[in-house]
Order: structure tokens, then sequence, then C-alpha cells
């Protein structure tokens, strides 16, 4: 005998309901309209954990409608559990298509990646974000961060910066590198790496950050500048890797490094799985490819 | 050879479905029912609805067995469903002092109108296992008082006409309760804001915080000058009417902590007060919600600003559990992404570190032989 559900709760399209999304359209509207400034907004507890992606799904949520087609990446691939959890939790509340092909999505949410695919405009892609302040380390108290922003007071991030080079000869920031949004407000891109830094740069793809534990939303508009901090003398520089993807031969991607035994055998492999398959089918090999053709699941459409 | 791993989604659902086996546990033992969660582990469904901010015994009783009695977990599953309701209204200010009390308690007076009532409390048990609830005796009816005609007033009332004791607080006429579940926390908060964050505070953190207090770290004197449990009225303003349409009523727990205060610049001399008001039976929560309320008006009363309980941005910012629990456990996703960016950096830095200790011997070498 199974038990039948009962009607003792209930939920709305996309899991918020309308009162909230509203709410959260109203903040991601500010913050288009002053691009990088951090709009506070009433966040939600979600069904998974704050710290889980809450600030991109609420975002997701508010935007989708049920003729997106959504992709949802971590760490720049599809199959990681998190992304698959999220991917599945919109499949069952707002029954939309869902596509692990980047050029094929309207709405990509991401946690730590840019896609390597360049967006086009007419895309929005959702970053989950830890920390939105990128003065919160060297400031901890909100009062105050909020105060150097109002008054572009930025010098204490020049400073650190500075000492990075000082110490290390070389800024020691790999990820969540600082950017400046539009000439006036200082942003954290989210812990995506530095290398993506630039595929911010006048994107034609609206950029939409969410926070939910510290209830921050705030945007890129598409076609804004967005610049990592530097100096003259020493120049904002992107990661490189030393060997092309070992699976497709992808060169100037992000890659992973993937442990094959325990004498201190590895391999890199592109950090994006839809890229990297891509190029796979597109007759693309790396030196370790495996022979077998890649069969994976591209989209799905909507129930 | 590497294969990219696929399969997260079917890994997913078997974990779940294992989840699911072990939180049913072993067949032959019945399951569980609401009822009995509400009527036997009442003070944990309490706990669960007044952090979870959602005053229904059946669906918290429903979250406690769904996250397998992990409280946290328990509480997180309601606020995630009571988030996801329109809000409707407001209810109007509930009047404690029209209290049906259970259990009134307070350490300041021997004796006070209305009198102390003890009630189900767990104070004054000997902490004994009992042998004989595990063999499932029965328990007795308890005995019952005639039902008291005249309410009891709350003690600030009684003491206030001395003037020796800080009245209630006042708030501008124009002032609206704020709601910190439909509007963003924002640092300095008033006190009915921090009041509500503190309502659904973890009731450990509270505890922990209220306990450094007592021990100096923002030492402020306090005496729980009344306790009380019972049913409060609920009643709604509805536009169309022209009287408040009763609700329903609700147990809540109500502290009032009496503070010593020698005065400051902005205060006279006078004790002052701090509250504590929870979903529920819960006197713990309560009182260590009214001494960190107490604590956190450090800089209104024009106190120095020592210790942790006073500082309104630490306390606030971490006081709620599913907030922390989420972000400590965050740290369980992939972050291979940052570790390999780090990786790069590190070993960029440790080769030249390498090359300049080499440098270095090779320069003593050459020096000791010259």
């Amino acid at each position: 005998m199974t038990a039948q559900p009962t009607e003792i709760a209930t939920y709305n399209f996309a899991y918020l309901d309308e009162q909230t999304k509203r709410m959260i359209r109203r903040a991601i509207l500010k913050g288009i309209a002053i691009p990088g400034y951090q709009v506070p907004f009433a966040s939600r507890e979600m069904p998974m954990p704050y710290g889980w992606g809450t600030g991109g799904v609420q975002v997701t949520a508010s935007i989708i409608g049920p003729d997106d087609v959504l992709k949802v990446i971590d760490q720049g691939a599809d199959d990681t559990t998190n992304a698959v959890s999220i991917r599945a939790f919109f499949k069952k509340v707002a029954k939309v298509a869902v596509t692990t092909e980047t050029a094929n999505a309207t709405i990509i949410q991401t946690r730590h990646r840019i896609p390597e695919h360049p967006l086009n405009a007419g895309q929005v892609l959702v970053f989950q974000v830890p920390i939105p302040e990128p003065l919160r380390f060297l400031e901890p108290r909100e009062t105050e961060t909020r105060k150097m922003h109002a008054l572009e007071e930025y010098g204490l991030m020049h400073v650190k910066l500075y000492e990075d080079i000082a110490k290390h000869g070389r800024i020691a920031t790999t990820y969540a590198y600082p950017v400046k949004v539009e000439g006036r407000y200082v942003m954290d891109p989210s812990p995506t790496p530095k290398f993506d830094n630039p595929k911010m740069h006048r994107s034609p793809a609206l950029q939409l950050f969410g926070a939910g534990r510290e209830k921050r939303i705030y945007a890129v508009p598409p076609f804004t500048d967005v610049v990592s901090l530097d100096f003259e003398d020493h120049p904002f520089e992107v990661q490189t890797f030393d060997h092309p993807c070992a699976l497709c031969g992808a060169e100037n991607v992000y890659l992973d490094e993937v442990i094959l035994d325990d004498h201190g055998g590895h391999m890199f492999v592109c950090s994006d799985t839809d890229h990297c398959e891509k190029r796979r089918a597109g007759g693309h090999h790396g030196h370790l490819a495996p022979e077998t053709h890649l069969a994976s699941e591209k989209t799905e459409p909507a129930k | 050879m590497y294969v990219a791993v696929k399969g997260g989604e079917a890994a997913i659902a078997n974990a779940h479905r294992l989840l699911a086996d072990r939180r049913r546990g072993d067949r032959s033992v019945p399951a569980l029912r609401l009822d009995q969660i509400v009527e036997q582990l009442a003070l944990g469904v309490d706990r669960v609805m007044s952090e979870g901010s959602l005053y229904d015994r059946e669906l918290a009783a429903l979250a406690v067995v769904q996250a397998r009695g992990d409280m946290i977990e328990a509480i997180f599953l309601v606020r995630a469903y009571r988030t996801t309701l329109p809000r409707f209204g407001y209810t109007n200010p509930v009047d404690t002092g029209a209290m049906q009390v259970e259990r009134r308690v307070s350490a300041t007076y021997k004796d006070l109108p209305g009198g102390q009532v003890l009630g189900p409390t767990f104070d004054y048990t000997h902490r004994l296992l009992d042998p004989e609830l595990a063999a499932g005796a029965e328990v007795e009816t308890p005995a019952q008082r005639p039902v008291e005609p005249e309410a009891m007033p709350r003690v600030s009332a009684i003491l206030a006409h001395e003037g020796l004791i800080e009245a209630d607080g006042e708030m501008p006429l124009d002032h609206v309760p704020g709601d910190i579940t439909r509007e963003p926390l924002q640092f300095p908060m008033a006190r009915d804001i921090r009041l509500q964050a503190l309502s659904r505070g973890d009731e450990g953190f509270l505890l922990a915080l209220g306990y450094s207090t007592q021990r100096g770290y923002a030492r402020n004197h306090p005496f729980v000058g009344e306790i009380r449990i019972g049913e409060v009225e609920l009643e709604l303003d509805v536009p169309e009417l022209p009287f408040a349409v009763p609700l329903g009523s609700i147990r809540v727990t109500e502290c009032q902590m009496v503070n010593q205060f020698k005065g400051s610049a902005k205060a006279p001399p006078q004790f002052t007060r701090g509250y504590g008001l929870v979903f529920g039976q819960s006197e713990r929560k309560a009182m260590a919600m009214a001494l960190c309320d107490r604590a956190l008006r450090a800089s209104e009363l024009g106190e120095d600003v020592v210790a942790a309980a006073q500082d309104e941005e630490f306390v606030i910012s971490h006081s709620d559990n599913v907030q922390a629990t989420g972000f400590v456990e965050h740290l369980k996703l992939p972050h291979y992404v940052d570790f390999q960016a780090e990786l790069g950096l590190v070993r960029r830095m440790r080769a030249e570190y390498e090359a300049r200790e080499n440098e270095d011997k090779a320069e003593d070498k050459r020096e000791a032989a010259e």
C-alpha cells in the first residue's frame, strides 16, 4: 500500500510566490540601473541550504518563464552534484526545458565559472555568490563597507593588491579577483577564477549575481565595462596552462587537474564539460582522449 | 584511462533513496505518526515552530520526522515552506498581560498578584532516568486549579508606577514595525527588527551568548522579573469590518529580564529590561533572548560596547542557524576550480622560492670555497 501525499503543503510555479518574485525583480532592475552596486533584497529561505546557490536560485526563479531553456553548471560542469540538483529542482518546480549546451540556453546559472563558448545577446548568466562584498575580508563590518562604496573609497583594496606585490612579487589573488564596473563600483565577480574576468567585459549577455545568505543582488548589464583592478607596472593577467586539454586538445581554456594514480600522475582537462564534449564531437582529440564516442543527453524539452 | 565522471543524477537519486530507508529504519517497528510527535515530543516541535518562524504543530512534526530528528534540518524544512506563503496581513499586537497562563514565575518577588504558578516545568525534577517510562507506565491525570477570573498582570506593569524600572519603551507614532521575512536586514537596526531576529535565532547560539554576559563579558546583573507561558489570542484587523477578527490562540513563552543599571550620560540609574518572546514553551530560549536583547541595547543606554554579545552586527549576522549551517556545510561542495587556481599560484611561488634557496646555497658554497 502506498501512502497518498496529502494537501498539507503545496508550491507555486518556480517555487517562490509571485509577491516575492516581484520583490526580487525590483531588486534586479535596480541592480541593472546601477551596475555593480549591491542591492539589498529580502532573500528567502530556499529548499536548498544557504551557501549552496540560494541567491542564484532566487534570481533564476524570479526571471524564469515556461519558455526558457535552463543550463546549470558548477565548476564549469553540468554534471557536478549541485548543478544536477539545481537543474532537477527547476525541472520539478517550473517544468522548464533544460540543456547542457551553452548556445541553446536562455538562462545559465553558474557557480565558479563562465562558459568558454561566448555568450550572446538575450542570454542571462546568473551567478551564485557566497560573499558579495569585495571589501569584506579587508573590513568585516557591513556598516563600514557600505560607506566605503558610497564614497568610492577603494584605497584599502589597492593597498591590499600592492602589499601582495611587495610580499609575493605578484597579486596573489587567483579567484574572486576584484573588478571595477563602469568606472564606479568595485565588484566581486563571485569566486570564478580570474581567468574568466575578461569574459565579463562588454559581454552581450546580461549578468546577474545573487547572494542569498548575504541578501544582495547585483548586476552587470550587457556591454558594460568590467575592468580587473591592477597597476600600470603590474598589469592584470589571466592564468595560463602549460598543456592543452588532454581530452579535446583545447588551448586557452580553463583546465581542471585530475589525479590519475597515487604516484603523482595527473592530467589536465577542460573545466567546461560542454565545451570539451562539443570539441571532441567535432573531431578534436587530446593525447589522452578515449576512443569511444561520447553520447550524452543534451536538451530535454519542457514538460 | 580517465573518462569524465557522469551519472551525478543517478548517484543523487540513490543517495536519497538510501536516506529515506535509513529515516524509516527497521520496518518491523511501527512508523511514527505526526500526532505522536506533536503530543509526545512537544518541546521539540515548539523549537521547530519558533526557529522555523511558523506556528503549525503538524508541519513542524512532519519536519521533525522527515529530518530524522535533526532539529536544524527540521527548522530549515519549515522555513523553506513558510517563505513561499503569501503574506495576508499583520495581526494586532498580542497582549501577553491577558494570557491564559499555565506557568508564571518571578524571581524578583516572593509573591505578587496572580501568584507564582509552576506549571509543567522540568525545574526541581531530579534528573534520574525513569525505567517505568521506558516500560510504558500509565501517567496520572494532572491536578487542576479553577480558571482565574482575572488576568495576571505582568510584573513590568506592577513595577512601572515606581519609576525605578524603565517603561516598555516607545516608538515614534509613525513607526511601522519591520518584518525580517519581507525586508533585508540592515545595520544598525531598530529594536523591533532585532527582537524578531533573536526570536528565530539559534537557541544554542543565544544561550552561549547570554551565558557569556553572566560570566562577565558585558555583565549586566540580570534578574528574572517574570517568565510566563500560556495561550494568547490573535486578532486581525480586516478593512471591511469595524472590529478585529479573532484568529485563534497561540502558545508563547515570554521572559522579562530586569537588569541593574548604574546610569550613564544617556539614562538615569534604574532597572533596565531585556525581553524575550518565543513560540511554544521554551524558557531557555526566551531567557537567553532576553539577556541578548539587553546586552544589545548597550549603545542605546550609553554603555561601552566591549563584548561579543553587545555587538549587533556580530550577534544578528550569526544567530540564524539555517544560514550558519548552510554556509558551513557548503564547504562540502566542489571547489576544484578555485583550488586549481590557488594550486597554480602556490606551485609558481614554491618554484621561485626553491630557485632562490638553491641560488643562496650555491652562493654560500662559493663563499665557503673562497
